[in-house]
């Protein structure tokens, strides 16, 4: 795998470095991290960080405090689609828990895990704020409210389409 | 129906375009500060309006503003607190997607109140798709001559940048934010030096809720002193409340914070009632950092006087027999819910969002999940009940930043109000395990549904 931006890339990244003053292009750090989970596989590979520190001009160091501070980047590999349920009181009393359990059933995965064909991982997340549409997960940019079995059903065989097609 | 000021056209088809807002009478009350008030007026507004912080802490805006430094030479900015992590709290989110325009209205009046010719908006990052909808209004508003340089041929430069954090609750506190917007890790600093004197870059920085910047258009609109003659007492304009959990109509409601609890929690204006025919047992009225009320509590102060949604009586009784409005995350709990058990997931989030910088919230706050969890699965000890009070009163007021109260309170709150039920838990191991202690003496006996 060769670990660098291509022209597009390179484009979004020059525009998320001009937002800070003059010499503050370190606080482009989380955006550029984002970009850098987005186009490297969905997770950020110590040679990740190092590319962005040099981008950046900021050591190493840097990058890996701030990588592992934030529950968004993932610092090992993922399925292709992350299933974050959230857990958090206003989802536990609207019926979380039945939700998750269901996952586990169907994908035959633990939270933390990845299916075997790489396509699904599941994790447990705190409040995502949608409580009023809860149950409910993120996957990838989008949330996925209102859970019910059904559409978990659903959604689980959404993605295994678009894996099909993508084949 | 209430008063709306923030979210009387959220349900105009196409709102959230440029051309529908304008069209709607959007951005006038832009030109009218820009081109027709000073600065001072601007701000003096503001102070008439007696608008408070949204965010959770109720600081009066105007007089936050007041305070920015203004060294020659240093810019200053403006940063919108749109992080919105606290559990039960949806309301910024529902304002950016729906009315983004009435947003960037509202900052583009306020950085020039400020003099921020850069304003950022710190995102959570989870609301990915919501800061693709600001980035996008921004263009729209930048197109139209409403953001860029020199802004209606005033002279005044302004642009928005839209900041997405990367999942973490504390970079909702503000000098977390700050540290997270110059590319670390969110923890807060300690203070003084205030933001308003040293904030990001060291330079002064005004950081101000979603709900409050948008509030900032109807005030400049209608004026300080109309805008502070809705509510009641400190409790000025309209507020906007998430209402989720055992209810039948969960969602976003803007309030003029005259309204009662009970109607709030009954109207089919509003909650429209308790789901599944079920009774009310006890509400989060303020976000998840606020404490518990049981129903007899939520409804009637203990003086026995009817509660309203705002400032004043929602923290009626102080903490005793109080809570807070907060950042109007209303959490409803139905007679088949475990305080233990809704109070282990809150302990669990703290822990979690926890940034680690002073010991008796880093340890704290395990402390607290695990002795908790312990009582939720049957294997307590009466014991555990005045540890765990005693460890969340070791951390209040003892750590850097208001996480530290924020986790304690809840913890402090359940057993103040539901120590029997955590009595049960432990007396009743494997009771406990297989059914709910249910509503007990909790429920005001009026509330029976038919
Ligand atoms: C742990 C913690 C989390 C917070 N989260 C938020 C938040 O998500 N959004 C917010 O506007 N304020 C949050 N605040 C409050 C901010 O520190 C700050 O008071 C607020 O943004 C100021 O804006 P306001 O005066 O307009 O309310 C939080 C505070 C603490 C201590
Ligand atoms: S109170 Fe907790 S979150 Fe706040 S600074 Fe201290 S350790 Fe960090
Ligand atoms: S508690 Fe699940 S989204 Fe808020």
């Amino acid at each position: 795998m060769s670990l660098q931006f291509n022209n597009e890339q390179m484009t979004e990244l020059k525009r998320l470095v001009s937002r800070y003053p003059e010499g503050k292009q370190k606080s482009a750090l989380l955006p550029v991290l984002h970009l850098a989970q987005d186009s490297f596989g969905g997770w950020l590979p110590t040679e990740a960080m190092d590319y962005v520190a040099g981008l950046l001009s900021i050591e190493p160091i840097e990058v890996y405090e701030v990588a592992t501070f934030y529950s968004m980047y993932n610092l090992k590999p993922v399925g292709k689609f992350v299933f974050e349920v959230c857990q958090t009181g206003p989802c536990m009393i609207s019926g979380s828990d039945n939700i998750i359990a269901y996952i586990q059933k169907q994908l035959g995965i633990q939270p933390g895990e990845t299916t075997k064909d790489g396509v699904f991982t599941l994790k447990l997340v705190e409040c995502l704020g949608a409580c009023g549409y809860a149950p409910m997960m993120q996957v990838g940019k989008v949330y996925r409210e209102h859970l019910t079995k059904e559409k978990v059903d659903a959604i689980i065989a959404e993605y295994r389409m678009q894996v099909i097609a993508q084949n | 129906m209430g008063v709306k000021l923030l979210l009387e056209k959220a349900n105009v088809p196409g709102i959230r375009s440029y051309d529908v807002y304008r069209r709607e009478g959007g951005y006038t009350t832009a030109e009218k500060a820009l081109k027709e008030m000073s600065i001072e007026a601007i701000v003096e507004e503001v102070k008439k309006s007696g608008l408070r912080g949204r965010g959770g802490a109720g600081f009066p805006a105007g007089m936050k503003w007041s305070f920015i430094a203004k060294p020659e030479g240093l810019p200053r900015h403006l940063v919108c607190n749109a992080d919105e992590s606290e559990p039960g709290t949806f309301k910024d989110r529902y304002l950016m997607e729906f009315l983004p325009h009435l947003l960037i209205e509202g900052l583009l009046i306020s950085s020039f109140a400020l003099g921020s010719n850069d304003t950022y908006i710190y995102i959570r990052g989870e609301y990915a798709w919501v800061a693709t909808i600001l980035e996008e209004a921004i263009a729209e508003a930048t197109k139209n001559g409403f953001l860029g340089k020199n802004i209606l041929g005033t002279g005044f430069d302004c642009r928005i940048h839209v900041h997405r954090g990367a999942g973490a609750y504390i970079c909702g506190e503000e000098t977390a934010l700050i540290e997270s917007l110059e590319g670390k890790r969110g923890n807060p600093r300690i203070k003084p030096p205030f933001p308003a004197i040293q904030g990001v870059w060291m330079r002064p920085t005004v950081v101000n809720n979603v709900e409050t910047l948008a509030a900032i258009v109807p005030i400049i609109k209608m004026g300080g002193e109309e805008y502070a003659k809705i509510g009641v007492g400190r409790s000025t304009g309209t507020k906007l409340i998430s209402a989720c959990g055992n209810i039948n109509k969960p969602g976003v409601y803007e309030i003029d914070m005259t309204i009662s609890v009970e109607d709030f929690i009954y109207s089919d204006e509003y909650c429209g009632g308790i789901a599944n025919g079920k009774k009310l047992k006890a509400c989060i009225p303020g976000g998840s950092s606020v404490p518990i009320l049981p129903a007899n509590l939520l409804l009637k102060t203990a003086k026995g006087e009817t509660r309203y949604m705002n400032y004043e009586s929602l923290s009626d009784g102080g903490f005793a027999t109080g809570s807070m409005m907060g950042s109007g995350g209303f959490i409803v709990l139905d007679e088949d819910q475990c305080i233990v058990k809704n109070t282990l997931t809150l302990a669990r989030f703290y822990r979690h969002e926890s940034c680690g910088q002073c010991s008796p919230c880093r340890e704290g706050t395990g402390w607290m999940e695990k002795i908790i969890q312990k009582i939720e699965l049957g294997k307590g000890e009466i014991s555990d009940i005045d540890l765990l009070w005693d460890i969340q009163r070791k951390i209040e007021g003892n750590t850097i930043c208001p996480l530290g109260d924020a986790a304690a309170w809840p913890v402090a709150a359940a057993i103040r109000h539901f120590r029997d039920e955590f009595e049960w838990h432990i007396t009743n191991r494997e009771l406990s395990q297989t059914s709910n202690f249910g509503l007990q003496h909790y429920a005001d006996p009026i509330h029976v549904p038919a």
